[in-house]
């Protein structure tokens, strides 16, 4: 339940409700969305960025906890793997068991490779099984591909990779046609119509959802499919580095059983790294939206493989992320609350924007709320602004939150929260890595040809800022394109004999540069265990 | 000085901090968790967890994620549960009664005890659906488990070694392969995209400079 302060601050946000409902706040022009972005978005923080100081993407900056990643060396100077002894040997192996790896497993599969999937959790412990609010096609009469082109590169600061963006939107149909045909269930009427509406910065209605398990029914649907292949997972088992040959191309990978620590070894004609996101290294101290497994892994080997990243330096912090009650601060408040008509109202039951700005604007907008204007609610952690979810059940009618957005009911329900009846109270979340590892178009690394990337690893699908359901959409589109790449480019590697290194010669740069965290990287799993001594 | 409470982490006892989620607890006592950790936000199930609160005989199962510590609460996380899944072609089988019968035939030993539902850490009707899929009614047993997290709770209670998730699991499937209507402005799309009908549209549009690109994206026409 709220405190008594809050609840004064309720009346004033239930006393504006009427008077709210009708209008529809200003939408900021351009010039105001720049001004605000430079003031108030983390990403301008100059201070929480360092320079990257060796490798491909040398002098440029990156979140200064992912600097300290690319920084450390390898477990595996200390600790020797014999590689001549190969644990696995497959066509293709995929690093990762979320959305991306799953849908290129199955896809690799189905081109008949011989595939199979590592991931240091459980396949499906990924931030697929967390979206939550929808996957984007323009599929309908008054939309087009080429709108959603427009849109993906406007609220993405005109910064995508051209011949991605256009794989994105123009095989996004058919991603979800397909999805369909395994049997997920989107949200349709009964004409068979999907039920679609708006996300932050869309100008059509294209967000396709389940409910608010959108993620979780794909995540789900995919791994089911994956089983039923029998497709091999191996899971708790991390890669920990990626393994070369003498010509230079990519062999496979090392691997560490979670469990057991002990390591081995998997040889693959083509490696697809579909790690994931790096929520959880709480870049600037924000909680985060992301699985416990999001530690930049793939970032990391790619990096120390050789291969650039793109847009290292650009986060996405969800609006609205929990603020209180504590226990789930950070959690993800889906953006399909405000898709369904809720507004952000400040301490005073003041609208102060439009709730549908794209994300990195909208998050900047709750932080000045919350900062220099001094309108936010105070929280035991913090503060927050209101999103007033009573108005979604005067727009839809009554029972509209619980056939839409259930999993929000549920998770504010367990703290006494009734969010049909009271406003909740949210500040942005650490939620999306925008950049990655660069690859082209047709999915492989620039710098090592037969090494692909798929989903949050990849740099460059979205800009400097992503909109909402077209990650969903980039996990299935990528993922299965990288799928059918790497099992098209197995038939013809021909692999030398297999080194890994590439970590000592990392090592050696790192000397040089007079570099020494004492740390090892990837991470692995954050370090949340607390130890009085 | 924090509001403490006493829990018992596998039988053994930690003071941790009241406002606590049991996983937020473990860690604070000190586990560095592997298993039993997934998400931490209610959509994985990874954190199956049961336990018992002294003096009190009932057994609770929950989301270790998603509860808060009890003073007194014993806790048992489940790490894994072998769930028996059985595998299939979805191209190949059809939405009929046949299906479950062959698929997962224990769920007509189903004893209509209820400790599934009683089990279950998102309160759905769990023996209700299994109710559906024993008669065929999939879109029935699909809507009712739609938001099941396969955490498998009621799994571990049920007398009939019943894999209620995988159930809930092929019904969805079916429905939404089989039973929902089809999408034809969807099917249409597709097909104009695969007749090149956006081709030169989305070329053109790639090769516009930038301050075009802010000028078309700055007044396009938002959908009411």
């Amino acid at each position: 339940m709220f405190t008594p302060e809050m609840m004064e601050s309720v009346k004033k946000v239930e006393a504006t409700r009427d008077e709210r409902m009708g209008m529809e706040p200003r939408r900021m022009t351009a010039e105001e969305k720049d001004e605000l972005l430079k003031a108030y978005h983390p990403d301008y923080k100059e201070n929480a960025f360092e320079e990257i100081k060796i490798g491909a993407n040398k002098g440029e900056k990156a979140p200064a906890e992912l600097v300290s990643l690319l920084h450390s060396n390898s477990r595996l100077l200390k600790d020797k793997v014999d590689l001549s002894k190969v644990d696995y040997d497959v066509d293709v192996l995929v690093i990762g068991g979320g959305g991306a790896g799953s849908s290129a497993a199955i896809e690799a599969h189905e081109a008949g490779a011989d595939v199979m999937i590592v991931t240091k959790l459980r396949i499906g412990d990924a931030n697929t099984m967390m979206a939550e609010g929808g996957i984007q096609a323009a599929d309908k009469e008054n939309d087009s591909p080429v709108q959603h082109y427009l849109d993906a590169f406007g609220g993405g600061h005109f910064a995508a990779r051209p011949e991605l963006l256009r794989r994105l939107v123009m095989e996004a149909p058919d991603a979800i046609k397909w999805l369909n045909e395994l049997g997920v269930m989107f949200d349709k009427d009964s004409d068979g119509r999907m039920v679609t509406t708006h996300g932050g910065g869309t100008s059509r209605k294209r967000m396709h959802a389940c409910k608010d398990y959108s993620g979780a029914e794909i995540m789900r649907t995919l791994r089911d499919e994956v089983i039923n292949r029998q497709i091999p997972v191996v899971e708790f088992t991390s890669a920990v580095e990626l393994i070369k040959d003498d010509k230079g191309q990519v062999a496979g990978a090392v691997l560490l059983n979670m469990e057991t620590d002990d390591y081995m070894v998997a040889k693959a004609k083509t490696v697809i790294i579909a790690t994931g996101g790096a929520g959880r290294m709480h870049y600037q101290g924000f909680p985060t939206s992301n699985h416990y497994g999001a530690t930049a892994d793939g970032l990391v080997l790619g990096y120390r493989a050789g291969a650039p990243l793109l847009y290292q330096d650009t986060i996405q912090y969800h609006p609205t992320g929990v603020a209180y009650p504590s226990q789930i601060f950070g959690a993800l408040v889906t953006e399909k609350v405000r898709s369904l008509g809720a507004m952000l109202v400040n301490k005073e039951g003041e609208a102060f924007m439009h709730p549908l700005e794209t994300r990195d604007v909208s998050a900047a907008s709750i932080i000045r709320e919350c900062s220099d204007r001094k309108k936010g609610v105070d929280t035991p952690l913090g503060s927050g602004v209101w999103l007033d979810t009573p108005m979604i059940e005067r727009i839809g009618g009554e029972g509209t939150i619980e056939k839409r957005i259930p999993a929000m009911l549920r998770m504010y329900m367990n703290y006494g929260i009734d969010m049909r009846k009271l406003p909740i109270l949210i500040y942005p979340t650490l939620h999306y890595q925008n950049g990655g590892l660069e690859i082209g178009g047709e999915g492989f690394t620039k710098a090592i040809d037969n090494l692909l990337v798929a989903g949050e690893a990849v740099g460059g699908i979205h800009g400097r800022n992503r909109l909402m359901g077209n990650s969903l959409l980039d996990i299935i589109v990528f993922g299965r394109n990288a799928g059918k790449a790497a099992a098209e480019k197995a038939k013809n590697v021909e692999l030398g004999n297999m080194t890994i290194g590439h970590i000592e010669k990392y090592a050696e740069e790192l000397k040089e540069a007079g570099i020494e965290t004492g740390e090892v990287s990837p991470l692995l799993l954050p370090k949340y265990a607390r130890h009085e001594r | 000085m924090e509001n403490m409470v006493n829990v018992y982490f596998f039988g053994k006892k930690y003071s941790v901090p009241a406002d606590l989620t049991i996983m937020a607890a473990m860690e604070y006592a000190g586990y560095t968790l592997k298993r039993g950790c997934g998400c931490r936000h209610g959509f994985c199930g990874a954190c199956a967890t049961i336990y018992r609160i002294k003096g009190d005989n009932e057994l609770k199962t929950c989301l270790a994620c998603q509860t808060q510590v009890q003073e007194g609460m014993y806790v048992a996380s489940i790490p894994f549960f072998p769930t028996d899944k059985r595998t299939y072609d979805i191209n190949e089988i059809r939405p009929n009664q046949q299906i479950m019968m062959e698929l997962y035939p224990e769920i007509y030993s189903c004893i209509g005890c209820n400790a599934c539902t009683n089990a279950c850490t998102q309160d759905l009707n769990v023996m209700q659906y299994i109710a559906y899929a024993q008669r065929g009614d999939f879109e029935k047993c699909a809507e009712e488990s739609f938001d099941c997290v396969s955490c498998g709770c009621c799994s571990t209670r049920c007398p009939a070694g019943i894999s209620h998730p995988m159930v809930g699991l092929l019904a969805r499937r079916l429905t939404g392969k089989y039973i929902a209507p089809e999408t034809e402005h969807l099917i249409n799309r597709v097909e104009e995209i695969n007749k090149g009908e956006y081709d030169s549209l989305i070329e053109q549009i790639m090769q516009k400079p930038i301050t075009e690109m802010q000028e078309l994206y700055n007044t396009r026409e938002i959908e009411k």
